[in-house]
Protein backbone atom coordinates (compact mmCIF):
# COMPACT_ATOMS: atom_id res chain seq x y z
CA UNK A 1 0.00 0.00 0.00
CA UNK A 2 1.66 3.14 -1.23
CA UNK A 3 0.35 6.66 -1.69
CA UNK A 4 1.79 9.05 -4.22
CA UNK A 5 0.83 12.27 -5.90
CA UNK A 6 0.26 11.38 -9.55
CA UNK A 7 0.00 13.64 -12.57
CA UNK A 8 -2.94 13.49 -14.95
CA UNK A 9 -1.74 12.90 -18.49
CA UNK A 10 -5.13 12.56 -20.13
CA UNK A 11 -8.85 12.78 -19.49
CA UNK A 12 -10.74 11.26 -22.40
CA UNK A 13 -14.52 11.11 -22.84
CA UNK A 14 -15.80 7.54 -23.32
CA UNK A 15 -19.56 7.86 -23.76
CA UNK A 16 -20.78 9.54 -20.54
CA UNK A 17 -17.68 8.40 -18.68
CA UNK A 18 -14.17 9.84 -18.43
CA UNK A 19 -11.05 7.74 -18.80
CA UNK A 20 -8.62 9.43 -16.43
CA UNK A 21 -4.99 8.58 -17.19
CA UNK A 22 -2.09 9.17 -14.81
CA UNK A 23 1.66 8.89 -15.04
CA UNK A 24 2.18 5.88 -12.83
CA UNK A 25 5.05 7.06 -10.62
CA UNK A 26 6.23 4.29 -8.34
CA UNK A 27 2.79 2.77 -7.81
CA UNK A 28 2.31 -0.85 -8.82
CA UNK A 29 -0.61 -1.67 -11.08
CA UNK A 30 -1.60 -4.66 -8.94
CA UNK A 31 -3.85 -7.38 -10.29
CA UNK A 32 -7.15 -6.86 -12.15
CA UNK A 33 -10.03 -6.14 -9.79
CA UNK A 34 -7.84 -4.41 -7.24
CA UNK A 35 -8.59 -0.74 -6.66
CA UNK A 36 -7.06 2.60 -5.74
CA UNK A 37 -8.27 5.49 -3.60
CA UNK A 38 -8.23 8.69 -5.66
CA UNK A 39 -8.11 12.03 -3.89
CA UNK A 40 -11.14 13.99 -5.00
CA UNK A 41 -10.32 17.70 -5.28
CA UNK A 42 -12.34 19.79 -2.84
CA UNK A 43 -13.83 16.77 -1.09
CA UNK A 44 -13.01 15.34 2.31
CA UNK A 45 -12.75 11.69 1.30
CA UNK A 46 -11.04 9.93 -1.60
CA UNK A 47 -13.03 7.75 -4.00
CA UNK A 48 -12.38 4.04 -4.67
CA UNK A 49 -11.73 3.20 -8.33
CA UNK A 50 -10.70 -0.11 -9.81
CA UNK A 51 -7.88 0.04 -12.28
CA UNK A 52 -9.20 0.12 -15.85
CA UNK A 53 -6.02 -0.01 -17.89
CA UNK A 54 -2.33 -0.31 -17.10
CA UNK A 55 -0.28 0.65 -20.16
CA UNK A 56 3.47 0.93 -19.50
CA UNK A 57 4.12 3.87 -17.18
CA UNK A 58 0.42 4.66 -16.79
CA UNK A 59 -2.58 3.95 -14.61
CA UNK A 60 -6.05 4.67 -16.01
CA UNK A 61 -9.41 4.81 -14.25
CA UNK A 62 -12.92 5.02 -15.69
CA UNK A 63 -14.97 7.68 -13.91
CA UNK A 64 -18.76 7.98 -13.93
CA UNK A 65 -19.55 11.51 -12.70
CA UNK A 66 -22.55 10.67 -10.55
CA UNK A 67 -21.82 12.83 -7.50
CA UNK A 68 -19.64 15.70 -6.33
CA UNK A 69 -16.57 13.52 -5.79
CA UNK A 70 -16.66 11.70 -9.10
CA UNK A 71 -17.58 14.94 -10.89
CA UNK A 72 -14.48 16.58 -9.44
CA UNK A 73 -12.39 13.66 -10.67
CA UNK A 74 -13.97 13.75 -14.13
CA UNK A 75 -13.17 17.47 -14.31
CA UNK A 76 -9.44 16.92 -13.81
CA UNK A 77 -7.26 18.09 -16.65
CA UNK A 78 -3.89 17.16 -18.02
CA UNK A 79 -1.19 18.37 -15.63
CA UNK A 80 -3.41 18.27 -12.52
CA UNK A 81 -2.02 16.29 -9.60
CA UNK A 82 -3.86 14.24 -6.97
CA UNK A 83 -2.98 11.74 -4.27
CA UNK A 84 -3.50 8.10 -5.24
CA UNK A 85 -3.30 5.17 -2.80
CA UNK A 86 -3.03 1.57 -3.88
CA UNK A 87 -3.28 -1.05 -5.14
CA UNK A 88 -5.79 -2.23 -2.54
CA UNK A 89 -8.03 -5.22 -1.89
CA UNK A 90 -8.20 -8.58 -3.59
CA UNK A 91 -8.59 -8.85 -7.35
CA UNK A 92 -9.93 -11.64 -9.53
CA UNK A 93 -8.46 -15.12 -9.38
CA UNK A 94 -6.98 -15.66 -12.79
CA UNK A 95 -6.70 -19.47 -12.93
CA UNK A 96 -9.97 -19.92 -14.81
CA UNK A 97 -10.64 -22.42 -17.59
CA UNK A 98 -13.34 -20.75 -19.69
CA UNK A 99 -13.47 -17.09 -18.67
CA UNK A 100 -16.41 -14.88 -19.52
CA UNK A 101 -16.06 -11.27 -18.43
CA UNK A 102 -19.39 -9.65 -17.64
CA UNK A 103 -19.81 -5.94 -17.08
CA UNK A 104 -22.78 -3.69 -16.46
CA UNK A 105 -22.59 0.08 -16.87
CA UNK A 106 -19.65 1.64 -15.03
CA UNK A 107 -18.95 -1.90 -13.80
CA UNK A 108 -16.99 -2.44 -16.99
CA UNK A 109 -14.21 -0.38 -15.35
CA UNK A 110 -11.93 -3.26 -14.26
CA UNK A 111 -12.56 -5.39 -17.36
CA UNK A 112 -10.16 -3.86 -19.92
CA UNK A 113 -7.18 -4.61 -17.67
CA UNK A 114 -8.60 -8.03 -16.79
CA UNK A 115 -9.15 -8.78 -20.49
CA UNK A 116 -5.55 -7.91 -21.27
CA UNK A 117 -4.17 -10.15 -18.52
CA UNK A 118 -6.44 -13.06 -19.54
CA UNK A 119 -5.45 -12.57 -23.21
CA UNK A 120 -8.75 -11.29 -24.52
CA UNK A 121 -11.39 -13.81 -23.45
CA UNK A 122 -15.10 -13.47 -24.31
CA UNK A 123 -16.76 -10.36 -22.93
CA UNK A 124 -20.44 -9.57 -22.39
CA UNK A 125 -21.51 -6.03 -21.57
CA UNK A 126 -24.83 -4.45 -20.68
CA UNK A 127 -25.70 -0.76 -20.66
CA UNK A 128 -28.66 1.53 -19.87
CA UNK A 129 -28.50 3.51 -23.11
CA UNK A 130 -26.69 3.61 -26.43
CA UNK A 131 -24.68 6.57 -25.14
CA UNK A 132 -23.43 4.51 -22.17
CA UNK A 133 -22.72 1.63 -24.56
CA UNK A 134 -20.09 3.76 -26.31
CA UNK A 135 -17.81 2.66 -23.48
CA UNK A 136 -17.78 -0.82 -25.04
CA UNK A 137 -15.03 0.63 -27.26
CA UNK A 138 -12.70 -0.12 -24.35
CA UNK A 139 -13.32 -3.85 -24.96
CA UNK A 140 -13.18 -4.49 -28.72
CA UNK A 141 -15.13 -7.53 -29.81
CA UNK A 142 -17.42 -7.61 -26.77
CA UNK A 143 -21.05 -8.73 -27.07
CA UNK A 144 -23.12 -5.72 -26.07
CA UNK A 145 -26.76 -5.44 -25.02
CA UNK A 146 -28.72 -2.32 -24.15
CA UNK A 147 -31.74 -2.24 -21.84
CA UNK A 148 -34.37 -3.65 -21.90
CA UNK A 149 -32.12 -6.57 -22.82
CA UNK A 150 -30.03 -7.83 -19.93
CA UNK A 151 -26.46 -9.02 -20.00
CA UNK A 152 -27.36 -12.18 -18.08
CA UNK A 153 -28.95 -13.59 -21.26
CA UNK A 154 -25.42 -13.92 -22.69
CA UNK A 155 -24.27 -16.38 -20.00
CA UNK A 156 -23.82 -20.01 -20.99
CA UNK A 157 -23.46 -23.10 -18.80
CA UNK A 158 -19.80 -23.82 -18.11
CA UNK A 159 -18.66 -20.21 -18.23
CA UNK A 160 -16.22 -19.11 -15.54
CA UNK A 161 -17.85 -15.75 -14.97
CA UNK A 162 -15.84 -12.76 -13.74
CA UNK A 163 -18.25 -9.89 -13.30
CA UNK A 164 -18.59 -6.33 -12.13
CA UNK A 165 -21.72 -4.20 -12.25
CA UNK A 166 -24.78 -3.03 -10.36
CA UNK A 167 -25.95 -5.11 -7.45
CA UNK A 168 -29.10 -6.54 -9.14
CA UNK A 169 -26.91 -7.77 -12.00
CA UNK A 170 -24.42 -9.39 -9.62
CA UNK A 171 -27.23 -11.07 -7.66
CA UNK A 172 -28.74 -12.40 -10.90
CA UNK A 173 -25.35 -13.77 -11.98
CA UNK A 174 -24.86 -15.38 -8.56
CA UNK A 175 -28.10 -17.32 -9.10
CA UNK A 176 -27.11 -18.42 -12.62
CA UNK A 177 -23.41 -19.06 -11.99
CA UNK A 178 -22.66 -19.98 -8.37
CA UNK A 179 -18.91 -20.14 -8.99
CA UNK A 180 -18.78 -16.65 -10.51
CA UNK A 181 -16.28 -14.13 -9.17
CA UNK A 182 -18.11 -10.90 -8.46
CA UNK A 183 -16.58 -7.47 -7.88
CA UNK A 184 -18.81 -5.50 -5.49
CA UNK A 185 -18.82 -1.87 -4.54
CA UNK A 186 -19.83 0.08 -1.46
CA UNK A 187 -19.26 3.53 -0.03
CA UNK A 188 -15.75 3.50 1.39
CA UNK A 189 -13.88 6.17 3.33
CA UNK A 190 -10.41 4.65 3.54
CA UNK A 191 -9.86 1.56 1.37
CA UNK A 192 -7.54 -0.14 3.86
CA UNK A 193 -9.80 -1.68 6.48
CA UNK A 194 -9.98 1.24 8.88
CA UNK A 195 -13.45 2.73 8.56
CA UNK A 196 -15.73 -0.35 8.38
CA UNK A 197 -17.92 1.67 6.03
CA UNK A 198 -17.87 -0.88 3.22
CA UNK A 199 -18.91 -3.92 5.25
CA UNK A 200 -21.45 -6.22 3.61
CA UNK A 201 -23.14 -9.25 5.15
CA UNK A 202 -22.30 -12.43 3.25
CA UNK A 203 -23.85 -15.65 4.55
CA UNK A 204 -24.28 -14.19 8.01
CA UNK A 205 -20.73 -12.86 8.20
CA UNK A 206 -19.68 -9.26 7.80
CA UNK A 207 -16.90 -8.66 5.32
CA UNK A 208 -15.12 -5.41 4.61
CA UNK A 209 -15.09 -5.16 0.83
CA UNK A 210 -11.85 -3.21 0.86
CA UNK A 211 -9.75 -5.91 2.53
CA UNK A 212 -11.76 -9.11 2.01
CA UNK A 213 -13.07 -8.06 -1.42
CA UNK A 214 -13.92 -6.29 -3.57
CA UNK A 215 -13.96 -9.55 -5.55
CA UNK A 216 -15.89 -12.29 -3.76
CA UNK A 217 -17.01 -15.72 -4.93
CA UNK A 218 -20.75 -15.83 -5.65
CA UNK A 219 -21.37 -18.91 -3.51
CA UNK B 1 2.27 15.99 22.48
CA UNK B 2 1.54 12.45 21.44
CA UNK B 3 -0.48 11.62 18.33
CA UNK B 4 -3.05 8.84 18.64
CA UNK B 5 -5.70 7.52 16.31
CA UNK B 6 -9.31 8.19 17.18
CA UNK B 7 -10.92 4.91 18.22
CA UNK B 8 -12.52 3.09 15.32
CA UNK B 9 -10.49 4.95 12.72
CA UNK B 10 -7.73 2.41 12.17
CA UNK B 11 -7.41 -1.37 12.03
CA UNK B 12 -3.82 -1.83 13.19
CA UNK B 13 -3.71 -5.42 11.97
CA UNK B 14 -4.89 -4.47 8.47
CA UNK B 15 -2.52 -1.46 8.29
CA UNK B 16 0.38 -2.15 10.69
CA UNK B 17 2.69 0.46 9.16
CA UNK B 18 0.13 3.17 9.85
CA UNK B 19 -0.28 1.93 13.43
CA UNK B 20 3.48 2.05 13.95
CA UNK B 21 3.51 5.69 12.88
CA UNK B 22 1.38 6.55 15.94
CA UNK B 23 2.58 7.23 19.49
CA UNK B 24 -0.35 5.22 20.83
CA UNK B 25 -2.77 2.90 19.07
CA UNK B 26 -6.36 3.05 20.33
CA UNK B 27 -8.46 0.00 19.48
CA UNK B 28 -11.92 0.00 18.03
CA UNK B 29 -14.44 -0.15 20.87
CA UNK B 30 -14.71 -3.60 22.40
CA UNK B 31 -18.06 -4.76 23.80
CA UNK B 32 -18.70 -7.91 25.86
CA UNK B 33 -20.47 -9.69 22.99
CA UNK B 34 -19.53 -9.70 19.28
CA UNK B 35 -21.33 -7.11 17.17
CA UNK B 36 -21.73 -7.19 13.40
CA UNK B 37 -22.63 -3.54 13.37
CA UNK B 38 -25.35 -1.59 11.63
CA UNK B 39 -26.80 -2.31 8.19
CA UNK B 40 -25.20 -0.53 5.23
CA UNK B 41 -25.11 2.23 4.01
CA UNK B 42 -22.84 3.08 6.94
CA UNK B 43 -20.89 6.13 5.83
CA UNK B 44 -21.60 9.29 3.90
CA UNK B 45 -19.59 12.34 3.02
CA UNK B 46 -21.10 15.74 3.74
CA UNK B 47 -19.83 19.10 2.53
CA UNK B 48 -17.47 19.61 5.47
CA UNK B 49 -17.56 16.31 7.27
CA UNK B 50 -18.36 12.65 7.27
CA UNK B 51 -21.21 10.72 8.84
CA UNK B 52 -20.76 7.20 10.08
CA UNK B 53 -23.07 4.69 11.60
CA UNK B 54 -20.90 1.61 12.01
CA UNK B 55 -22.59 0.54 15.22
CA UNK B 56 -19.60 -0.66 17.27
CA UNK B 57 -18.78 -3.62 15.02
CA UNK B 58 -16.23 -5.70 16.95
CA UNK B 59 -15.36 -9.34 17.59
CA UNK B 60 -16.45 -9.23 21.23
CA UNK B 61 -14.36 -9.18 24.38
CA UNK B 62 -13.32 -12.83 24.53
CA UNK B 63 -12.20 -13.15 20.94
CA UNK B 64 -10.49 -9.76 21.06
CA UNK B 65 -8.45 -10.75 24.10
CA UNK B 66 -7.61 -14.22 22.79
CA UNK B 67 -6.89 -13.46 19.15
CA UNK B 68 -6.50 -9.74 18.46
CA UNK B 69 -4.68 -8.32 21.47
CA UNK B 70 -1.66 -10.68 21.25
CA UNK B 71 -1.16 -9.64 17.63
CA UNK B 72 -1.58 -5.95 18.47
CA UNK B 73 1.11 -6.24 21.14
CA UNK B 74 3.56 -7.44 18.51
CA UNK B 75 3.33 -4.03 16.84
CA UNK B 76 5.44 -2.51 19.59
CA UNK B 77 3.15 0.51 19.96
CA UNK B 78 1.51 1.34 23.32
CA UNK B 79 -2.08 0.10 23.22
CA UNK B 80 -5.14 1.78 24.63
CA UNK B 81 -8.27 -0.33 24.71
CA UNK B 82 -11.52 1.41 23.92
CA UNK B 83 -14.17 -0.19 26.11
CA UNK B 84 -17.90 -0.04 25.44
CA UNK B 85 -20.97 -1.60 26.96
CA UNK B 86 -24.65 -1.29 27.62
CA UNK B 87 -24.41 -1.01 31.41
CA UNK B 88 -21.82 0.15 33.90
CA UNK B 89 -21.30 -3.48 34.94
CA UNK B 90 -20.40 -4.45 31.37
CA UNK B 91 -17.80 -1.72 31.12
CA UNK B 92 -16.35 -2.67 34.50
CA UNK B 93 -16.20 -6.39 33.66
CA UNK B 94 -14.13 -5.69 30.56
CA UNK B 95 -11.83 -3.34 32.47
CA UNK B 96 -11.28 -6.04 35.06
CA UNK B 97 -10.01 -8.42 32.36
CA UNK B 98 -7.30 -6.07 31.09
CA UNK B 99 -3.75 -6.37 32.34
CA UNK B 100 -1.36 -3.50 32.87
CA UNK B 101 1.35 -5.68 31.35
CA UNK B 102 -0.35 -5.43 27.97
CA UNK B 103 -2.42 -2.31 28.03
CA UNK B 104 -1.22 1.26 28.56
CA UNK B 105 -4.65 2.74 29.26
CA UNK B 106 -8.38 2.26 28.87
CA UNK B 107 -10.56 4.68 26.99
CA UNK B 108 -14.19 4.44 28.04
CA UNK B 109 -16.46 5.06 25.07
CA UNK B 110 -19.25 6.85 26.90
CA UNK B 111 -20.66 8.58 23.90
CA UNK B 112 -21.25 6.48 20.77
CA UNK B 113 -24.09 8.23 18.91
CA UNK B 114 -24.99 5.09 16.94
CA UNK B 115 -26.03 2.61 19.63
CA UNK B 116 -28.23 2.69 22.71
CA UNK B 117 -26.55 4.13 25.74
CA UNK B 118 -26.07 2.51 29.12
CA UNK B 119 -28.65 3.75 31.63
CA UNK B 120 -26.01 5.00 34.03
CA UNK B 121 -24.32 8.40 33.80
CA UNK B 122 -20.77 8.75 32.53
CA UNK B 123 -19.58 9.32 36.08
CA UNK B 124 -21.31 6.16 37.34
CA UNK B 125 -19.65 4.12 34.60
CA UNK B 126 -16.25 5.64 35.40
CA UNK B 127 -16.76 4.87 39.10
CA UNK B 128 -17.62 1.23 38.32
CA UNK B 129 -14.53 0.87 36.13
CA UNK B 130 -12.34 2.63 38.68
CA UNK B 131 -13.10 -0.09 41.19
CA UNK B 132 -12.32 -2.77 38.57
CA UNK B 133 -8.89 -1.64 37.33
CA UNK B 134 -5.78 0.29 38.22
CA UNK B 135 -5.14 1.15 34.59
CA UNK B 136 -5.35 4.80 33.57
CA UNK B 137 -8.95 5.56 32.58
CA UNK B 138 -9.71 8.08 29.87
CA UNK B 139 -13.36 9.10 29.58
CA UNK B 140 -14.45 9.83 26.02
CA UNK B 141 -17.23 12.37 26.16
CA UNK B 142 -19.83 13.52 23.68
CA UNK B 143 -19.81 17.06 22.33
CA UNK B 144 -23.60 16.79 22.45
CA UNK B 145 -23.60 16.88 26.25
CA UNK B 146 -25.47 19.99 27.43
CA UNK B 147 -22.59 21.05 29.70
CA UNK B 148 -19.44 19.10 28.94
CA UNK B 149 -17.46 20.86 31.70
CA UNK B 150 -19.95 19.49 34.20
CA UNK B 151 -19.49 15.99 32.78
CA UNK B 152 -15.72 16.43 32.94
CA UNK B 153 -15.85 17.45 36.59
CA UNK B 154 -18.13 14.50 37.36
CA UNK B 155 -15.89 11.89 35.71
CA UNK B 156 -12.84 13.43 37.36
CA UNK B 157 -14.52 13.08 40.76
CA UNK B 158 -15.42 9.48 39.86
CA UNK B 159 -11.78 8.62 39.29
CA UNK B 160 -11.01 9.27 35.62
CA UNK B 161 -7.34 9.93 34.82
CA UNK B 162 -7.94 11.79 31.59
CA UNK B 163 -10.43 12.92 28.99
CA UNK B 164 -10.78 12.06 25.30
CA UNK B 165 -12.52 14.97 23.63
CA UNK B 166 -14.59 14.55 21.58
CA UNK B 167 -16.59 11.75 20.07
CA UNK B 168 -18.67 12.43 16.95
CA UNK B 169 -21.88 14.42 17.20
CA UNK B 170 -25.15 13.14 15.74
CA UNK B 171 -25.95 14.37 12.26
CA UNK B 172 -28.23 13.65 9.31
CA UNK B 173 -27.65 13.94 5.57
CA UNK B 174 -30.07 13.47 2.67
CA UNK B 175 -29.40 12.18 -0.81
CA UNK B 176 -30.77 13.83 -3.95
CA UNK B 177 -34.10 11.98 -3.52
CA UNK B 178 -34.38 13.42 0.01
CA UNK B 179 -33.79 10.04 1.59
CA UNK B 180 -31.29 9.72 4.48
CA UNK B 181 -27.92 8.74 3.06
CA UNK B 182 -27.31 6.34 5.96
CA UNK B 183 -29.47 3.24 6.45
CA UNK B 184 -29.77 4.10 10.13
CA UNK B 185 -30.91 7.64 9.34
CA UNK B 186 -28.57 9.57 11.58
CA UNK B 187 -24.88 9.00 12.21
CA UNK B 188 -21.87 10.50 13.94
CA UNK B 189 -20.45 13.61 12.29
CA UNK B 190 -16.66 13.91 12.11
CA UNK B 191 -14.13 15.86 10.10
CA UNK B 192 -13.64 19.63 9.68
CA UNK B 193 -17.23 20.40 10.73
CA UNK B 194 -16.48 19.01 14.18
CA UNK B 195 -13.30 20.98 14.83
CA UNK B 196 -14.64 24.23 16.33
CA UNK B 197 -17.04 22.24 18.49
CA UNK B 198 -14.25 20.00 19.71
CA UNK B 199 -11.96 22.96 20.40
CA UNK B 200 -14.63 24.57 22.56
CA UNK B 201 -15.10 21.29 24.47
CA UNK B 202 -11.36 20.89 25.07
CA UNK B 203 -11.09 24.47 26.22
CA UNK B 204 -14.05 24.19 28.59
CA UNK B 205 -12.88 20.90 30.11
CA UNK B 206 -9.30 22.10 30.65
CA UNK B 207 -10.63 25.07 32.57
CA UNK B 208 -12.96 22.85 34.59
CA UNK B 209 -10.61 20.00 35.57
CA UNK B 210 -7.00 19.07 36.13
CA UNK B 211 -7.25 16.12 33.77
CA UNK B 212 -5.00 15.67 30.73
CA UNK B 213 -6.95 15.83 27.49
CA UNK B 214 -6.60 13.96 24.21
CA UNK B 215 -8.06 16.41 21.74
CA UNK B 216 -9.69 15.23 18.54
CA UNK B 217 -12.24 16.36 15.98
CA UNK B 218 -11.29 17.41 12.48
CA UNK B 219 -7.52 17.41 12.93
CA UNK B 220 -5.95 17.14 9.49
CA UNK B 221 -2.90 19.41 9.69
CA UNK B 222 -0.17 20.37 12.13
CA UNK B 223 -1.87 23.75 12.54
CA UNK B 224 -5.09 21.97 13.59
CA UNK B 225 -3.14 19.98 16.18
CA UNK B 226 -1.51 23.19 17.45
CA UNK B 227 -4.93 24.78 17.89
CA UNK B 228 -6.01 21.84 20.06
CA UNK B 229 -2.87 22.25 22.14
CA UNK B 230 -3.65 25.96 22.42
CA UNK B 231 -7.11 25.05 23.67
CA UNK B 232 -5.55 22.84 26.33
CA UNK B 233 -5.07 19.39 24.82
CA UNK B 234 -2.13 17.37 26.12
CA UNK B 235 -2.24 14.95 23.21
CA UNK B 236 -4.16 14.80 19.96
CA UNK B 237 -5.85 12.11 17.89
CA UNK B 238 -6.63 11.85 14.19
CA UNK B 239 -9.56 10.05 12.65
CA UNK B 240 -11.31 11.06 9.47
CA UNK B 241 -8.17 12.64 7.99
CA UNK B 242 -6.40 9.30 8.39
CA UNK B 243 -8.95 7.72 6.03
CA UNK B 244 -7.94 10.14 3.29
CA UNK B 245 -4.20 9.81 3.87
CA UNK B 246 -2.74 6.94 5.88
CA UNK B 247 0.65 8.67 5.64
CA UNK B 248 -0.76 11.65 7.54
CA UNK B 249 1.27 11.21 10.72
CA UNK B 250 4.69 12.16 9.36
CA UNK B 251 3.30 15.22 7.62
CA UNK B 252 1.31 16.27 10.68
CA UNK B 253 4.34 16.16 12.96
CA UNK B 254 6.45 18.19 10.54
CA UNK B 255 3.68 20.72 10.09
CA UNK B 256 3.12 20.91 13.83
CA UNK B 257 6.72 21.79 14.52
CA UNK B 258 6.70 24.40 11.76
CA UNK B 259 3.43 25.89 13.02
CA UNK B 260 4.79 25.95 16.56
CA UNK B 261 8.02 27.63 15.48
CA UNK B 262 6.00 30.24 13.61
CA UNK B 263 3.90 31.04 16.67
CA UNK B 264 4.73 34.40 18.21
CA UNK B 265 5.87 33.85 21.81
CA UNK B 266 3.76 35.77 24.31
CA UNK B 267 5.37 37.88 27.10
CA UNK B 268 4.13 35.56 29.82
CA UNK B 269 5.61 32.52 28.11
CA UNK B 270 8.58 33.72 26.08
CA UNK B 271 9.92 30.33 24.99
CA UNK B 272 7.01 28.02 24.33
CA UNK B 273 9.14 25.15 23.08
CA UNK B 274 7.56 21.81 22.34
CA UNK B 275 8.07 20.71 25.93
CA UNK B 276 6.07 23.69 27.12
CA UNK B 277 2.96 22.27 25.57
CA UNK B 278 1.90 19.92 28.28
CA UNK B 279 -0.84 19.82 30.84
CA UNK B 280 0.98 22.17 33.20
CA UNK B 281 1.79 24.84 30.70
CA UNK B 282 -0.60 25.26 27.84
CA UNK B 283 -0.63 28.18 25.47
CA UNK B 284 -1.96 31.40 26.98
CA UNK B 285 -5.53 30.84 26.04
CA UNK B 286 -5.60 27.86 28.36
CA UNK B 287 -3.39 29.19 31.15
CA UNK B 288 -4.89 32.65 31.59
CA UNK B 289 -8.49 31.63 31.46
CA UNK B 290 -8.30 28.68 33.78
CA UNK B 291 -10.57 29.19 36.77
Amino acid sequence: MRRETLTVIGADAVGPYTLLRFRRGRLEAGSPGQFFMLESPGRLLPRPMSLCLAPPGELAFLIDPIGPGTAALAALERGDRIGVLGPLGNGFQLDVRRPLLVGGGIGIAPLPYLSEVLRRPRVALGFRTDHHAEAAALLPGADVVVEPRLVTELLEPGDDVLACGPEPMLRAIARLAPTAQLAWEAPMACGFGACHGCAVEVDGEWKRLCVEGPVLCAS
Amino acid sequence: MRVLNASGCLDALAAPAVARSLDVFVTKTITPLPRGGNAPVRIAETDVGMLNSIGLANPGRDRFLAEHLPRLLELGVPIWISVGGFSAAEYAETCGLLSGDDVAAVELNLSCPNVEEAPETAAEIVAACRSATQLPLYAKLSPGTPDIADSARAVEAAGADGLSLVNTIRGLAFDERLQPKLASGTGGLSGPALKPIALACVHACRRATELPVVGMGGIATGRDALEFVAAGATDVAVGTALFADPGLLARLRTEFEAALAATEPTPADPQPGLDGFNSENTLQIGANERV
